[in-house]
């Protein structure tokens, strides 16, 4: 611990529309830290994810990343950023009638040439490493079924291998457990966390269960209203602290 | 209120007589105005059964020829949608809403597919004979063009309906947009794309058949010269063998479509 991945400074999102999404926002975060980013419904938790990885274009504002500025990166220099990000969505984002295996492979892509990885040219130690994680997340058994035969719980355990497989510094995840239940929930988010532990990589997830945060997180982060409202261990987030996040007494912004 | 409801009831009963009435007036001066009188309908009876007589029994005098032809009209066919499918494609990808660099450019795609959409594969035809010549090749032009109206069209809109979650997630992995759109968009859409390329290979086999009446190679014409040296019967072959060629054709293309769809269920193993 102490290395610095990831270093945001007064970052700030306006929608096109005039919502203002995050208020300069700054934190920093280390070296294979679990950050758990909990807060109501709209508080701008996507928002902050997709901009770390400019999905989201920021308004204004600084991300240090590997030494460059994301903000700032060009188009050729953001790729070769991005496939140091891993990305896991709420709604899996396979290609769903390819192989698992392929699905991890795709993982490799932002590495390779644009004519070997346009017509999936990937070779055997790269289809090799693929099944090795598939492996890691359990799943060796489905690497050959189409990727949506598979369960919602097994399909994001593909989202967490093809992310792996970038090698990422840093895993952006954005309620990855919210169309799941308990169960496949917990399964996620442990081998989610194992990775991290594995990998070294630092984790950004977006959660809305605070009882899981605190389970999982090496820190949480509280957003209100596009703002850092907590930013603490597990056992600082109090109860009082909680009904303050969720309250919307002062959402003037909202509605 | 009822009897501004009988008022309007009433008001649209004179209005459908009033078209009846002026359509069938239209259409007898139609008549009159082109020459189509009864004793010519009553003559042109006769004449029908002249040329019905003269069909049977069908006959094959070059068959070298008609075959050639066929086969000629098969390539064409072939080409012309192989050419139609591979710029189609290109341009949807830039005509998609979802997938276009500039909502301009993806308009300008689709009201230039829309123009030659509007134009028929016969009138393309006639213009690449003026620019290229008699043959196959302005055939295959026609075909290619005609292709593009239609298949720009519907590819965009398959394009259109993918989930954008794939797209964003290849991106986020640092995916080119060549691998993007090679890796994630064309394996979410690519019953849709098979299906409709397989569909119009069936319309183009159909229209090829055609084409050579204007002098765009292919069948079309062997039919047109037994057609001016009254040979009645070598017509009837030259059509027997059109509907030969279009019937396999369809009877392939549903094969091949269902082959497309059991492959794809079984993915890339
Ligand atoms: N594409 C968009 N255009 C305009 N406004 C948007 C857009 N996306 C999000 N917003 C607005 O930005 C604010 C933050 O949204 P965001 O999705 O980041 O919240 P969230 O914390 O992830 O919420 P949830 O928990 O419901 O997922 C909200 O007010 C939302 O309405
Ligand atoms: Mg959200």
């Amino acid at each position: 611990m102490g290395e610095t991945i990831v270093d945001i400074h007064n970052l700030n999102k306006t929608y096109p529309d005039g919502t203002v999404a995050l208020k300069n926002i700054s934190m920093k975060a280390e070296k294979g830290e679990f950050i758990v980013i909990i807060g109501p419904s709209g508080a701008g938790k996507s928002t902050f994810l997709r901009s770390i990885n400019r999905l989201s274009e920021p308004t204004s504002g600084e991300i240090l990343f590997m030494g460059k500025d994301i903000v700032k990166a060009g188009k050729k220099e953001l790729r070769t950023l991005r496939r140091n990000i891993g990305m896991i969505f709420q709604g899996f984002n396979l290609v769903k009638r390819l192989p698992t295996v392929r699905n991890v492979l795709h993982g490799k892509l932002g590495y390779m040439s644009s004519l070997k990885g346009a017509f999936g040219l990937f070779d055997q130690d790269q289809v090799e490493e693929a099944l090795g994680i598939l492996k890691r997340v359990g799943l060796e058994e489905q690497a050959f079924k189409r990727a949506d035969e598979l369960s919602g719980g097994q399909q994001q355990r593909v989202a967490i291998a093809r992310a792996i497989n970038q090698s990422p510094q840093l895993i952006l995840a954005d309620e990855p457990i919210a169309s799941l239940d308990p169960n496949s929930s917990r399964v996620v988010m442990d081998y989610l966390k194992k990775a991290c532990r594995e990998e070294g990589f630092t984790t950004f997830v977006n959660l809305h269960q605070v009882d899981f945060a605190k389970e999982y997180a090496d820190r949480i982060i509280g957003i209100k209203d596009g703002e850092i409202y907590f930013d603490g261990s597990g056992d600082d987030l109090t109860d009082e602290v909680i009904e303050a996040l969720y309250s919307k007494e002062k959402e003037a912004v909202a509605g | 209120m009822k009897q501004s409801k009988m008022a309007k009831i009433e008001k649209k009963k004179f209005r459908n007589t009033l078209y009846a009435v002026l359509a069938f007036a239209f259409f007898i001066f139609s008549m009159l105005q082109l020459n189509i009188v009864p004793e010519r309908l009553i003559q042109s009876a006769d004449r029908l059964a002249y040329v019905f007589g003269g069909m049977f029994p069908p006959v094959l005098n070059e068959p070298l020829d008609v075959f050639g032809a066929a086969v000629e009209s098969i390539q064409v066919a072939i080409l012309g949608t192989i050419i139609g499918v591979i710029v189609s494609f290109v341009l949807a990808v830039f005509a998609a809403r979802n997938l276009a660099p500039s909502k301009t450019l993806s308009f300008a795609i689709k009201s230039f597919a829309g123009f030659v959409r509007a134009v028929p594969a016969l009138i393309w035809a006639l213009l690449f004979i003026v620019a290229v010549g008699l043959g196959p090749t302005p055939g295959i032009l026609a075909l290619a063009i005609n292709s593009i109206g239609m298949l720009v069209k519907v590819y965009a809109e398959a394009l259109e309906e993918i989930d954008m979650g794939v797209v964003e997630a290849l991106e986020s992995a640092g995916a080119s947009k060549l691998h993007v759109i090679m890796q994630g968009v064309i394996p979410s859409m690519l019953s849709a794309f098979i299906a409709w390329s397989l569909f119009r290979l069936d319309v183009n086999i159909r229209y090829s058949a055609i084409l050579g009446v204007v002098g765009a190679g292919g069948i079309g014409w062997e039919l047109v010269k037994a057609a001016q040296m009254s040979r009645y019967d070598e017509a009837l072959m030259v059509t027997m063998v059109i509907f030969l060629m279009v019937m396999s054709a369809e009877v392939i293309s549903e094969f091949m479509k269902k082959r497309a769809n059991s492959a794809t269920a079984q993915a890339v193993k």
